[in-house]
């Protein structure tokens, strides 16, 4: 579970350092990025522009015209001596969702097919577990999160919808991803959650950060139109999904 | 007082871009930014902004503007690019990559070259539009930046610092933005993941730009790059000029609105010297690759910044005929080579 893996320095190209701990995702792994990447942020090493923490890697982002590939190589790996393999705990959310109807979750009976169960038991499922956000990509304000239980476990969709809507909740492999803007997606839509992971108006936009936990919590669809009315008038008040200590 | 541009025809997809909006790539926010960084930067020297002052950026096709200020200085750069001047019921043709004034009521009719993908538009003082999350870049998947996160459209009104330009003389830096003969990359992260005849057919066989490129990334074709691992991996951080195969075999060089992070095997990294070229390849540009080291892109990455911490004293005035033949016969060679990348 928690062998030694020598992290590999690998180059892309000269504005970015990849340091790579594995090629998995596991929660593991993702804890040596993470508490790399806290390191790095105390280090203030010169010439580094930004880091994206990943599943099983850490890219930094830097200038070339400050610092060099090897200069920063030689900077960081004194950092990795000893670096904790535990994660610290994140932030804690529970996430009203909405698994009824064809609009807002139009594959969850395929789902259930595929899977061998009813849907009620891919909800019950979906809601049974903490699902940890491993990273923010692909859009902006967009968590991937682990793990899935086994059974629940699917390949991607052969074909990609055009447009998924914003808030769709979304599973494949072993993993579950909210949209947070429209945008085309290939995953298997099983829900719909009002909780705005994006918003400008917000002093902090992004919601989410790695290392934060989802309880996903099965609501009607009365619930979440409230919800919907109150992000609309800039009256949610986000701290309300802070699961209570 | 603020001056005014006002947008007659907004071409394809016309938007607001700088050096980009930094910091945000954690949070699944693409740094956006100008595809042709050398071009913004000669833009703006021309018009005595700095390099990475907010442009406006046209891609495939050209858009009209008209002065709605008493008057403006604005330039225009991109391979190719083509100018034309209407102002009191004349129209004139006019040089890229020089500042030119424009008097109140007075068209300009921007395109990019016929080979290039975009081409950009500097005005005197800039755009006095508020920055978003630290940059005016236009992300209009997430509605960020540039006027009210969108491209531009008829009758947009882009509203400018100056309301007149400064009174001076014109100025061109004689330059020459050709296409590098071979796009240099740094090998990696994942080239481990292609065979090892994918690697020397990426680095031998020319890949065409095809018509599926835009702002996020640009899909090219040529002889198909097989796998050796399979096509997905965990997701990872992705480089500006990350080039990601997928499934198909064919490369997508990402570049300003990529994705942060993304599940394809990348063969190579297009160095940083070479990435603004990228933003001159139009569909139907045939690209040669070229692997160096990474200390090798490094080294010209800052060959070339020197180069661009001169442009500002290399300007000359602009006056009539002469300069023309002096832009044509291309005699400030010292410069041009620079952009070159040679």
């Amino acid at each position: 579970m928690s062998e030694q893996i020598a992290p590999r320095f690998l180059p892309s190209g000269d504005t970015a350092l990849v340091v790579e701990f594995g090629d998995r995702m596991d929660r593991h792994l993702s804890a040596l990025v993470l508490n790399l990447t806290r390191r790095l942020v105390d280090a203030k090493i010169t010439g580094i522009v930004e880091m994206v923490p990943t599943f099983r890697s850490l890219m930094i982002h830097y200038d070339p015209l400050t610092v060099r590939a090897r200069e920063l190589e030689a900077q960081v790996a004194p950092l990795l001596d000893g670096l904790e393999g535990e994660a610290m705990t994140g932030a804690r959310w529970i996430f009203p969702t909405c698994y009824d109807g064809e609009d807002l979750a139009p594959d969850l009976a395929d789902v259930a097919r595929t899977t061998g169960m009813s849907a009620a038991e891919v909800v019950a499922l979906h809601t049974s577990v903490t699902h940890l956000v491993y990273i923010i990509g692909f859009l902006p304000g967009l968590p991937y999160m682990g793990d899935l239980p086994d059974r629940l476990h699917l390949p991607r969709r052969t074909s990609p919808r055009i447009r998924v809507a914003a808030g769709s909740v979304a599973i494949a492999t072993n993993q579950t991803c909210i949209y947070p803007l429209d945008s085309p997606g290939g995953w298997h839509i099983i829900g719909r959650s009002a909780v705005p992971l994006f918003d400008r108006r917000r002093p902090n936009a992004v919601l989410l950060s790695p290392g934060d936990t989802v309880q996903f919590v099965s609501v009607k669809r009365e619930v979440y139109d409230d919800m919907c009315a109150a992000n609309a008038e800039g009256v949610f008040d986000i701290d309300t999904l802070r699961a209570s200590a | 007082m603020s001056g005014q541009l006002r947008v007659i025809t907004p071409g394809l997809a016309t938007s607001v871009q700088d050096g980009g909006r930094i910091g945000q790539q954690r949070f699944g926010i693409p740094t956006s930014g100008a595809l042709d960084r050398v071009a913004m930067a000669a833009a703006n020297i021309i018009v005595g902004n700095a390099p990475d002052a907010a442009i406006v950026e046209m891609l495939y096709m050209g858009a009209t503007f008209e002065v709605a200020s008493a008057s403006a200085r604005v330039a225009c750069v991109g391979l190719g690019a083509t100018i034309e001047v209407i102002e009191d019921g004349t129209t004139r043709l006019v040089q890229p990559a020089q500042s030119i004034r424009l008097r109140h009521g007075a068209r300009l009719k921007v395109a990019p070259g016929a080979s290039a993908i975009s081409c950009v538009l500097a005005i005197e003082g800039g755009i006095a539009l508020p920055p978003v999350m630290g940059s005016r870049s236009t992300y209009a998947r997430a509605l960020l930046g540039g006027l009210d996160g969108r491209v531009l459209a008829a009758g947009d009104v882009l509203p400018l610092v100056l309301d007149d330009a400064e009174d001076r003389g014109e100025v061109r830096p004689g330059l020459d933005l050709a296409m590098p003969p071979r796009i240099r990359v740094v090998l990696g992260p994942q080239d481990d993941y292609f065979t090892p005849e994918a690697v020397a057919s990426f680095l031998s066989a020319p890949y065409e730009v095809t018509r599926a490129a835009d702002r996020m990334g640009i899909r090219l074709q040529g002889p198909p790059l097989a796998h050796e691992k399979g096509f997905n991996i965990v997701s990872d951080g992705i480089a500006p000029g990350s080039i990601q195969v997928p499934g198909d075999g064919q490369p997508i060089i990402l570049l300003a609105d990529r994705q942060t992070t993304g599940g394809y095997p990348k063969i190579a990294t297009v160095a940083s010297v070479d990435l603004p070229a990228l933003g001159r390849s139009g569909p139907g540009t045939i690209l040669n690759f070229e692997a160096i080291s990474v200390e090798e892109a490094e080294n010209l990455r800052r060959e070339q910044a020197h180069a661009e911490a001169g442009w500002r004293d290399a300007l000359q005035p602009v006056s009539g005929a002469s300069t023309d033949s002096l832009y044509d016969a291309n005699l400030i060679s010292g410069v041009a080579d620079a952009w070159m990348g040679d």
